[in-house]
């Protein structure tokens, strides 16, 4: 009994540890993504906030999520972002200060506080029973989670994971799509407005 | 697993919270859709609290097909500024007034 204990509380300090370390990277990168002026500094912050939620994802045992979430997270989708902010040349600080909006900041303060009570609320009112406690099946313990939901994914789940693969082809097919130059537009133009990338809205004559 | 799972949930709505104040606030039309991946983290990791709490791999199964679809709304979405960008050479969600092309 005694030694249970001790391996509880010696079991409770790293796991506090790791929680809160998790909690102050993704809290502190969000807080940067909105507050930089600069997008490249937000997409630095933003790897900040994503490194916070896969380490969330190991205290929580979803391994493979948490090696997902830095690959395709940080790995791929923050260096598109950061790709298309170096070729768009928009890595001028912003002016955070006016709003074309009057009031948009108290306002959107307020709805957010509202969301965030509400949702609080909701989770600590709610009766979190749920149907059968297991659907697709338990997590096996450590060490199962990649077995575990790789089967989960490849039977229970086949036709969504069929269907995200033909996603996955729309959309690359569509980025090419849209980022490709058509042959008749005047492509002299374009490649002027982006290189000079000023930021007058320019009415589109053509 | 010591934590419970209530700390992890209020923490993910305080991340859709800020993710929600970015959308509204930013005027930048990229850290906007940095903003939406922040809801779309929260969203995530309450999924993953709730695999954990009612020990079931769906939950997990369900962040994966998100982060699929999260990686093509990326691809798509930064294909649509950068066409915007062409047309308008701003990226300042205040100016992209007008859905005429």
């Amino acid at each position: 009994m005694n030694t249970m204990m001790v391996l509880a509380t010696t079991k409770t300090i790293p796991d506090l540890l790791v929680f809160f370390v998790g909690a102050a990277m993704i809290l502190v990168g969000a807080v940067g993504v909105i507050i930089s002026r600069n997008p490249v500094h937000s997409a630095l912050c933003l790897v900040l906030t994503l490194f916070g939620v896969a380490v969330l994802f190991i205290e929580q045992q979803a391994d493979f999520l948490a090696v997902v979430q830095v690959i395709v997270y940080a790995g791929a989708i923050v260096v598109l972002f950061l790709f298309v902010i170096m070729f768009l040349g928009v890595d001028r600080t912003e002016e955070l200060g006016e709003d074309r909006l009057r009031g948009q900041r108290p306002f959107a303060v307020a709805l957010v506080l509202l969301i965030v009570a509400s949702i609080v609320a909701l989770g600590s009112e709610a009766k979190w029973s749920g149907g059968a406690s297991s659907v697709v099946g338990p997590n096996q313990g450590p060490y199962q989670n990649v077995a575990d939901l790789g089967k989960a994914i490849f039977t229970d789940y086949l036709f969504a994971f069929e269907l995200t693969a033909g996603l996955v082809v729309i959309a690359v097919v569509g980025a090419v799509v849209l980022a490709r130059r058509s042959a008749d537009s005047n492509s002299d133009d374009a490649d002027a407005q982006l290189l000079s990338a000023q930021g007058q809205p320019e009415g589109v004559d053509q | 697993m010591s934590i419970p799972s209530s700390w992890y949930l209020i923490l993910s709505a305080i991340l859709f919270g800020i993710g929600i104040f970015g959308v509204l606030v930013r005027r930048n039309v990229l850290v906007m859709f940095m903003c939406i991946e922040l809801m779309l983290n929260a969203a995530n990791l309450s999924l993953v609290t709730f695999s954990r709490t009612l020990n079931d791999v769906g939950g997990q199964a369900d962040v994966f097909f998100i982060l699929v679809v999260a990686a093509a709304e990326v691809v798509v979405g930064l294909g649509i500024v950068v066409t915007i960008f062409r047309r308008r050479a701003t990226a300042n969600a205040d100016e992209i007034s007008s859905m005429k092309g």
